[in-house]
């Protein structure tokens, strides 16, 4: 301790901070349960946010999936997201319907239903990879690659896949039927040509194949007509024969998907447009709402839990202390000294609780975020910090501070001649 | 130098509530001074009022009514954080359970009182703590210094802001024969020193004897001398 001549150092906050090392059992179960509350909030706001933006898809080059008649929802979940089973397949000859429409800036098809290792394999055209057609958002293929050739058994991965599995350009893969693992083995190899960059999207879990390939893969039936045909080698598949899981379309303007809305949905029956594909995200998102306000409201039953056990603690400790409490009285401290004393002091516990459920935050945030990222491919960043998720902590801090009003109330109360001294 | 008195009570009077309803009077002196740098007993049994006394000098406890002139200020005129920076700049109190805080050091304890008298003087602090001897156990905390070492700090605290006038209330009460009379010694001497004012309450025979001047707080203390006469 040195011997200069100040006031600095012997402050509110000295007091405060000697309390709080006094009492440092129940200051750090305090702390904890507030950074527990803090890190739920932030981690509920967090992943809420971020993952309604990456699944709203606002970097998606497409507009809207035309896809067998079924719910829009279930379109969507196929052919963007690639999870569930496809409802069904659309024939050719609409597939190239749509294409030709006007205003149609790119028609991409969706052939699904097989798997390499559990990931999903789907057949389409180069056009899925065309940065002119897709107004720059196609994906790109990571140095050392190319996109496949549509006439020969090449494939493009997903740099999710290529992280699991360790497969690179070069290498062999052998599909399997079945969205999931555990189908036969079909007899064909596919070259490995290339590696997409990360694009954080559901795209990141696929493998590319040629359409062409998907129809002639070894025990895939085709329908297109209504009757069944197995694609021959050297042989043409007639259009007709054709048939495509989706279409992945980008329209020129908005006007278009109205048009076509129009077409499929109220004029025809066995086409479905889920346009625009964000709002049927919305919808799905407002279904599944409950879900994230229950997680939100058990975050703010923690919150609340918290800041009960400062109150808590900080009474008791103000019950304990009122001997000490007068002391300070007796040597000069006011009543405004100490009631911002122990104000300071919920606040501090408050601070550090926040701070620490920084740190729970991150750890939250990353255990979801590699479950998301498994089932999705949707990659979520922690540090992209939201707005809310930012003032969290903050608020924490504040309510902590509120929550020493009661227990400095007391301090305040502190009779120095009753609490320190008996009358006689 | 100043010849105006460093205490002096004018009429005054303290009633506190009594728990079965009504109120009680406590207190009640019509007069009495005390000069700058005098050294005084007042001699008081228990219920006698000298708490209630000492903690009105020291403006802890306001009067219901009178005026408690105390170093050229009027404490019974002030509000309650007046009162509170006004005592820590002036009054030093000794207690006889000493009441350190036990959380800080000796230093620290001392350092506190000089905070709330507006300047901490750390090398005062220590020099302070030297003077009792106490200057090897400047980072001790009060578990850690007996009864006596307790004692000192107390005195030494009660002097960190260098006060007019210097308050204890039955200082020796807890210490056994032999420290009790160090400790009265080094309190008269250390007063002295400093040039503070010492008043001291006790039913201690011993202590009073040390004073050249004694009051007897049942002569004092109207309510009290009715109380006995009744």
């Amino acid at each position: 301790m040195s011997t200069r001549t100040s006031s600095g150092g012997f402050g509110l906050w000295m007091l405060a901070r000697r309390s709080l090392r006094q009492h440092a059992v129940s200051t750090s179960i305090t702390a904890a349960s507030l950074a527990l509350a803090c890190g739920l909030v932030m981690a509920v706001l967090g992943i809420r946010a971020q993952s309604e933006r990456a699944f709203l898809l606002e970097g998606s080059p497409f507009d809207a999936v035309l896809g067998v008649r079924s719910s829009a929802t279930q379109l969507v979940l196929n052919s963007v997201f690639h999870l569930e089973t496809s409802p069904g397949n659309l024939p050719w000859t609409t597939y190239e319907q749509v294409r030709a429409a006007p205003g149609v800036r790119a028609a991409v098809p969706y052939a699904v239903g097989d798997n390499w290792k559990g990931f999903r394999i789907v057949g389409t055209t180069a056009e899925q990879f065309d940065d002119a057609k897709l107004r720059g958002r196609a994906p790109r293929v990571a140095p050392g690659g190319r996109v496949f050739d549509e006439e020969l058994r090449e494939a493009l991965v997903g740099s999710f896949v290529a992280q699991k599995t360790g497969v690179r350009v070069g290498d062999t893969i052998h599909p399997s039927h079945g969205p999931l693992t555990g189908g036969h083995d079909h007899d064909e190899d596919y070259v490995v040509v290339g590696v997409l960059e990360p694009t954080n999207t559901p795209s990141d879990r696929v493998l590319w194949i040629p359409l062409e390939g998907m129809f002639r893969m070894e025990g895939h039936v085709l329908r297109g007509d209504g009757e069944e045909y197995h694609a021959e080698h050297h042989e043409e598949i007639p259009d007709d024969k054709k048939e495509v899981s989706a279409v992945l379309l980008a329209f020129d303007a908005p006007q278009v998907g109205l048009q076509l809305e129009q077409k499929f949905n109220r004029d025809g029956k066995e086409a479905t447009l889920a346009w625009p594909v964000s709002r049927v995200v919305l919808e799905l998102f407002d279904k599944i709402g409950w879900m994230s306000r229950v997680l939100e409201l058990v975050a703010y039953a923690t919150v609340l839990v918290a800041a009960a056990s400062i109150v808590a603690s900080l009474y008791d400790a103000m019950a304990q202390r009122r001997r000490e409490l007068a002391i300070l009285r007796a040597l000069g401290a006011t009543r405004a000294q100490l009631f911002a004393s122990v104000v300071l002091q919920a606040g501090a516990i408050a601070a550090l609780g926040a701070l620490a459920g920084c740190a729970i935050y991150v750890a939250i945030f990353a255990v979801a975020r590699e479950a998301i990222r498994a089932q999705t491919g949707v990659v979520l960043d922690p540090f992209e910090i939201e707005t809310s998720v930012a003032l969290a902590p903050l608020g924490m801090v504040v309510l902590g501070a509120l929550c020493g009003l009661l227990p400095a109330w007391k301090a305040y109360s502190v009779e120095v001649a009753d609490d320190l001294a008996p009358l006689s | 130098m100043s010849t105006e008195p460093v205490l002096r009570l004018e009429a005054v009077k303290k009633a506190y509530d009594a728990p079965e309803g009504g109120r009680v009077e406590v207190l009640d002196v019509e007069r009495f001074e005390v000069a700058r740098g005098e050294q005084v007993a007042l001699r008081g049994s228990s219920g006698s009022g000298k708490t209630t006394l000492l903690h009105i000098i020291a403006g802890i406890v306001k009067p219901d009514a009178g005026a408690v002139h105390v170093a050229g200020t009027d404490v019974a005129r002030l509000g309650e954080a007046q009162r509170d920076h006004w005592r820590a700049k002036h009054v030093g109190y000794i207690y006889q359970s000493f009441h350190l805080l036990q959380g800080f050091s000796a230093l620290e304890n001392i350092a506190l009182a000089m905070k709330f008298g507006g300047r901490v003087d750390l090398a005062r602090a220590k020099n302070l703590l030297e003077q009792v001897g106490l200057g090897a156990r400047l980072n001790y905390k009060p578990r850690q210094l007996s009864i006596g070492q307790q004692q000192r700090v107390a005195v030494a605290r009660a002097l960190a802001n260098t006060p007019a006038l210097v308050l204890a209330d039955e200082p020796t009460g807890n210490l056994d024969r032999e420290h009790a009379d160090a400790a009265l010694e080094l309190i008269l001497s250390l007063c002295k020193a400093s040039g503070a004012a010492l008043l001291v309450v006790s039913h201690d025979e011993r202590v009073v004897a040390r004073f050249p001047r004694v009051v007897d707080l049942a002569t004092l203390n109207r309510r009290a001398a009715a109380g006995a006469r009744a």
